[in-house]
């Protein structure tokens, strides 16, 4: 079985994910989009692994690292966005500028 | 008290006498502003047991050694320079020793009743008492750093003394374009001046010891000098440095003219302390350094030097003549009188240099009590200025009378201390050591005469513009106060000591002539 | 510390003198006496019931006493003897006080101390009532002690000293009344012009000093009539130098302006001073130093022979025309002194020494007669004296002794003593100044006459009612006029010469001429002289006109008024010498010294200030200090551009972040 389609797919998720970083104003959506991006990049080790037919599984293992870390992002994300949100009464991303010279 | 006796003569004796005055000025500063009698009293008492100390110094010292250090130490100093804590006197620096510890003491209590406007006792009192001990160490120190150092330590108290109590009206200066306060001019004037020249001074002393065997001590160098270690362009440059260091203290013509300035701006005190010590410090920087570490520079400049103290006693007796400003006479009186000084040193001679020693002495006596008087009698009329004073004999008799004396007494009258120094000067000049110029030097003695003649001149003209005739108008019905008892008390020991060396000048010369002797003798062999 | 001098007499072969014993070992006394007295006199003086006078008089009448005893010493055995103090050496100097006591020191002890005693009693009732009286004695008092240092010199810096102290004492007696300027004036023109002599004297006394190696006059003496090489080689140039101060103090011409106006002094002080003692201090100089003269400094005595001789005649013609009694006096003291210097000059020792004996007391004589008249009439004009031979007989009768023995006429004193003078010119073969001195002599003799007539005759011409002076006052005259006729007849040639060994009893031997018996071409010539001058006064004064028509008759002019200012003398002096010296020069010099040299340090200075701005300014500012801050600017204004970027918006960050991964990405491939 050809890897090929599996790594397409992964990379048109990272870009997807990409282009949603890039250009949604919602923070909301841009912390969907950095999910899109750990997905291909979960997507990547688990072809990877059954490729190289790893027997420690270590592409299988850090994908379920990713996928622990991206839920605690998400946590975290998630929280600072509504904290933003409540204090701004906005969650678009280009109003917050407080690390602006 | 042998053990004491002993201590006194193994260095703690000439040791005391110079620092006694500065831990007399450290405990002033711990005393309050306002216990005016306290500080008067306790620098009168630092200066006295330090006058009194000079005196057991004096009895210690053996003058049938005159001619070698004496009653001194030698103590580690700077290390990395070879640069000790040397001090010791000898037959030529045991009488300015005396009078700086004298006449300081008789400042203070002019002092006690006479200060200056702006008032303030404790400034002023610790400033005298700092000077005392740059001018009495400058005269004990055996080591060059040393010497420099209490050299330069007397700028400072007299740089504040004429910037602070200094004359305060204005007045124009050639080259300014406004007018300065004649304090401010006057003082900076002085400090810079004579800075100039002691920093040159500086650089001959560092010559001297990276020429010489890495040594200050003068001792050594006097017998490197001697046994001819400095010669060359290199010991002509040392010569020419030293020589403007020491001129410009002195003052030797044309580096007089800060002097003037000096004096007429300072009050009493400074100007007294200044003639009297300040400007000896040069001329002893002559015989105790220059002639005997160098001595064939000093051949060499010798004639130059005799041709400018010719010009000094012309110059400074001409310039008196022109003055309407009763200190400013005296302090050019004081150019003329050092030109004799000079004049004996110039000669090389032992008649010459001990002309020079007790005419210093003589000159710090008379000068200074001179300045004492004026001083007051400026302070009684608010006017130096000639053209309006007058009668004084009349209105302020005692002060007249001191002041006739004294202006005899400067002009060299036979039988007063200030004969001494012109007649043996000019006796010097008129032979001096073999080799050098006698055409110079006898020139230079018929200009010496006949500045006696324009001194005598100056002075009985002042005389009797200040002292005689009928006073002036304004004068007249003004309550102006005679000489008190401190003004007395500081002058009345002045006027004995004129009297005393005039008919017995063995006072000075007992002590001086081994020393001189052996200083020409090693320096010059004849 | 005292070393004692007992001069060998028989090695000078006259084995007659003696030391003087205990009297000549104290003679110091009488040196210091007076210097104490004078302490005295200022201390408790004002509150002494004569305000100190009476220690004057006492410290004087134990010098007169005093002097007296080594008087008589003198005149029966001979005394000479010199003692030393040493007060100091100075390389190889000693500089040595002490005294003399000889026969010739003693003679002026003498004189000293008897026309002291006597102007003292006299000035007593004369300064009474006028101002600083207490201050007149000790100044008095003080020059009675100057003079003996003066004399009793054995060392030439003693006399420099006593020389000096003498001059001072003048100065202070001369200016009095130093509330008129002009008497303060007079004062400093005898300071200072003795001060310009003493610049000759001092020199000189240098230049033996130094070629002798000793300051002992008897030293010098020694060597200089043993031919010793060193003084001989300066003998000419000393012996002219001293001279020099010889001139001023005994006012010799061109230097005698001073005498005349110190008669500004009070009249005792110009008896003492200026008559008797004081201005004879340089013929006693000259006499002191006579063996260096005359052993090898002759040529220097024919300088002070023509000086002598120019004085002489000069100064008592500038006396024919004084209207001032004083003046008169004056100068006729100049011409006397002239006498002396021209008897010294000559080679007379004795002559010269003579005529200050007899001078001193004729000539103080005449100054307090004098002095008696101006105190009785109130002015020193003679135009306002006039008839007072009634009213002063006293003062008349010994001011005529006075004047007959100026006059030379026999046998009162000035006779013997000018004609001695007279007798050695003659004798040394000096025709002209033989001649010159005789008319000196009629000269001298008319101004005298010629003072009496106008003082004395005719009528009175000025104000009040003068009458004779107290005892006080004339007894002095009395006694000076004893003295005024007596005082000549201690040496009569071929008679007594007494006076002869009297001054030449000293260490140093005095070989000269002596005359066996007169000089009668001499003696008639002089007296001759001298009675003309008498008859031409009286002629022109009491036969063809009255003493109240003044000088009518004899006021030639010109002649007349170049001897009124004195021959242009003091107006030349003033003009070229004072003058240029006070005004012009000390001012140039002055204006030099603010001007120029204090332009000079100045300019230093603003050159440095303008040298400091600019460097201060320019480098230090502009450069340096630019510089740095430019470097802080630039960083600040790079910053500020590149904070633009900044912008804090988090997907412009990942833009650049992605941007830059690409390019390091497409880099990394390239390179690889």
């Amino acid at each position: 079985m050809s890897v090929q389609p599996f790594l397409i797919a992964g990379a048109g998720l990272f870009s997807m994910g990409i282009y949603g970083i890039l250009v949604r104003r919602n923070a909301v959506m841009v912390l969907l989009s950095i999910e899109l991006i750990l997905n291909a990049v979960n997507i990547n080790f688990v072809v990877f692994n059954a490729m190289l037919s790893d027997t420690l599984l270590s592409g299988q293992i850090f994908s379920i690292f990713v996928i622990t870390i991206a839920a605690a992002e998400v946590g975290i994300g998630l929280a600072i966005v509504l904290m933003l949100f409540r204090n701004r009464q906005t969650a678009n991303i280009n109003e917050f500028d407080l690390m602006k010279w | 008290m042998t053990s004491i006796g002993n201590m006194l003569s193994e260095g703690l004796g000439i040791s005391l006498v110079v620092f006694l005055p500065l831990l007399g000025a450290l405990i002033i500063l711990f005393i309050p502003k306002t216990q005016d009698f306290l500080i008067k009293i306790v620098t009168l008492a630092s200066a006295t047991v330090t006058f009194l100390l000079s005196l057991v110094v004096a009895f210690q010292f053996d003058y049938s050694k005159a001619h070698t250090f004496q009653l001194g130490n030698k103590l580690t100093w700077i290390e990395s320079i070879n640069s000790n804590y040397e001090i010791g006197i000898d037959g030529i620096s045991l009488p300015l020793l005396l009078l700086s510890t004298f006449i300081s003491v008789l400042a203070i209590i002019y002092s006690f009743e006479h200060l200056p406007e702006p008032v303030n006792a404790k400034g002023m009192m610790s400033l005298i008492l700092i000077l005392e001990t740059g001018m009495n160490g400058t005269f004990v120190a055996l080591d060059l750093i040393l010497f420099f150092v209490f050299f330069e330590l007397v700028l400072l108290p007299m740089y504040f003394m004429i910037g602070i109590w200094g004359d305060r009206t204005k007045r124009s200066v050639a080259g300014f374009k406004n007018e300065v306060e004649t304090r401010l001019y006057a003082s900076i004037k002085f400090f810079v001046f004579t800075l100039f020249g002691s920093a040159f001074m500086l650089l001959g002393f560092l010559g001297l010891y990276f020429r010489g065997s890495k040594t200050f001590s003068i001792p050594e160098l006097i017998e490197l000098g001697s046994s001819g270690a400095f010669t060359g362009t290199f010991a002509t440059l040392v010569f020419a440095v030293l020589f403007l260091g020491f001129a410009v203290k002195v003052p030797m013509w044309p580096l007089h003219t800060w002097l003037p300035d000096a004096h007429t701006a300072a009050p009493t005190v400074g100007s007294v302390l200044l003639a009297a010590i300040l400007l000896k410090l040069g001329s002893y920087g002559f015989v105790r350094i220059a002639l005997p570490i160098l001595p064939e520079q000093a051949k060499a400049w010798a004639p130059a030097i005799a041709i400018l103290s010719a010009i000094g006693i012309i110059y400074g007796s001409l310039a008196c003549l022109a003055q309407t400003d009763l200190k400013r006479l005296i302090a050019f009186s004081s150019v003329g009188h050092m030109g004799f000084v000079m004049l004996g040193i110039s000669s090389l001679t032992s008649i010459g240099i001990n002309a020079a020693m007790i005419g210093m002495v003589a000159h710090g006596i008379i000068t200074g009590l001179l300045f004492f008087i004026s001083g007051s009698m400026a302070h009684t009329y608010h006017t130096r200025d000639m053209g309006r004073l007058g009668g004084n004999m009349k209105l302020l008799p005692k002060t007249g009378a001191l002041l006739g004396f004294t202006a005899m007494a400067s002009l060299g009258l036979p039988g007063l201390a200030g004969f001494w120094g012109e007649f043996m000067a000019l006796l010097g000049a008129y032979n001096p050591l073999s080799g050098l110029n006698i055409t110079v030097f006898r020139t230079s003695m018929v200009a010496g005469a006949i500045g006696t003649v324009l001194t005598a001149g100056y002075l009985l003209w002042m005389l009797q513009r200040v002292n005689l005739g009928e006073p002036d108008e304004e004068w007249v019905n003004q309550d102006l106060h005679d000489a008190d008892n401190y003004e007395l008390a500081a002058w009345i020991p002045l006027v004995i000591l004129t009297v005393l060396i005039g008919i017995f000048p063995k006072i000075i010369f007992g002590s001086t002539n081994d020393a001189v002797i052996n200083l020409v003798t090693k320096a010059f062999g004849g | 510390m005292v070393t004692m001098q007992t001069i060998n007499l028989l090695a000078e072969g006259k084995a007659t003198y003696t030391d003087g014993g205990v009297f000549a070992e104290f003679a110091w006394i009488i040196v210091v006496l007076p210097f104490i007295a004078a302490l005295g006199i200022t201390f408790f003086g004002k509150s002494l019931p004569l305000k100190g006078a009476e220690i004057a008089l006492g410290s004087v009448f134990f010098i007169f006493l005093y002097s007296c005893i080594l008087f008589y010493l003198n005149i029966s055995k001979g005394v000479a003897s010199e003692f030393f103090v040493n007060v100091g050496s100075i390389g190889s100097f000693q500089i040595e006080f002490g005294w003399v006591v000889d026969g010739l020191s003693i003679m002026m002890y003498f004189v000293v101390g008897t026309v002291s005693l006597l102007v003292f009693i006299y000035a007593i009732n004369y300064m009474e009532g006028e101002i600083r009286y207490t201050f007149f004695f000790t100044s008095l008092t003080l020059f009675a002690g100057s003079m003996l240092v003066l004399v009793s010199a054995p060392t030439l810096l003693q006399l420099l000293i006593g020389w000096e102290l003498v001059g001072v004492c003048s100065y202070l007696l001369i200016g009095h009344y130093w509330e008129e300027k002009e008497n303060s004036s007079a004062a400093m023109k005898a300071f200072i012009t003795n001060k310009i002599a003493d610049v000759g004297l001092m020199i000189g006394i240098i230049i033996l000093a130094l070629s002798t190696g000793t300051l002992r006059i008897s030293e010098i003496l020694y060597q200089a009539t043993h031919d010793y090489e060193a003084i001989t080689a300066v003998a000419y140039i000393a012996g002219i130098l001293i001279f020099i101060g010889a001139m001023g103090k005994s006012a010799q011409f061109p230097l005698h302006v001073w005498l005349p106006d110190a008669m500004a002094g009070p009249t005792p002080v110009s008896a003492l001073m200026h008559a008797a003692t004081m201005v004879t201090a340089g013929v006693y100089l000259l006499g002191r130093l006579f063996p260096f003269y005359q052993g090898i400094a002759h040529e220097a005595l024919d300088v002070v022979l023509i000086f002598g001789v120019i004085t002489l005649f000069s100064a008592g013609l500038i006396a024919i025309v004084q209207d001032d009694l004083k003046k008169v006096l004056a100068y006729s003291t100049v011409s006397q002194l002239g006498y002396m210097v021209t008897a010294m000059g000559s080679g007379a020792y004795t002559a010269g020494l003579f005529h200050l004996w007899t001078h001193a007391f004729f000539k103080a004589l005449l100054f307090l007669a004098a002095g008696s008249v101006i105190h009785a009439v109130h002015t020193n004009n003679m135009s306002e004296m006039g008839g007072l031979r009634k009213e002063m007989p006293k003062t008349f009768i010994t001011f005529i002794i006075g004047t007959v023995a100026l006059a030379g006429l026999p046998p009162l004193a000035g006779f013997f003593s000018k004609d001695e003078i007279l007798a050695s010119l003659n004798h040394e073969g000096h025709n002209l100044f033989f001649m010159i001195a005789v008319a000196g002599a009629f000269i001298t003799a008319f101004y005298m006459t010629r003072a009496v007539l106008l003082t004395f005759y005719g009528e009175y011409r000025g104000h009040g009612h003068p009458h004779e002076s107290d005892s006080m006052m004339t007894n002095p005259l009395v006694a000076l006029a004893f003295l005024a006729v007596v005082a000549g007849w201690v040496n009569i040639p071929g008679i007594y010469t007494g006076f002869t060994n009297w001054v030449t009893t000293r260490k140093n031997g005095i070989i000269e001429y002596h005359p066996e018996s007169f000089d009668y071409f001499a003696l008639s010539s002089g007296l001759f002289a001298g009675i003309i001058g008498i008859g031409l006064a009286y002629y022109i004064y009491q036969i063809i006109s009255r003493p109240e028509d003044g000088d009518s008759k004899i006021k030639f002019q010109p002649v007349w008024r170049v001897l009124e200012n004195k021959y242009y003398l003091d107006d030349f002096y003033f003009k070229y010498i004072i003058d240029p010296v006070k005004l012009t020069l000390s001012k140039g010099i002055d204006r030099f010294n603010t001007e120029i040299l204090d332009r000079v340090i100045n300019s230093f200075g603003s050159a440095a200030s303008y040298l400091g701005g600019i460097i201060y300014n320019k480098f230090d500012q502009g450069g340096i200090d630019k510089a740095l801050n430019l470097t802080s600017s630039g960083t600040d204004a790079l910053g500020g551009r590149v904070k633009l970027i900044q912008t804090g918006k988090t997907q412009q960050y990942l833009m650049y972040f992605l941007v830059g991964v690409i390019v390091i990405s497409v880099l990394v491939l390239l390179v690889l």
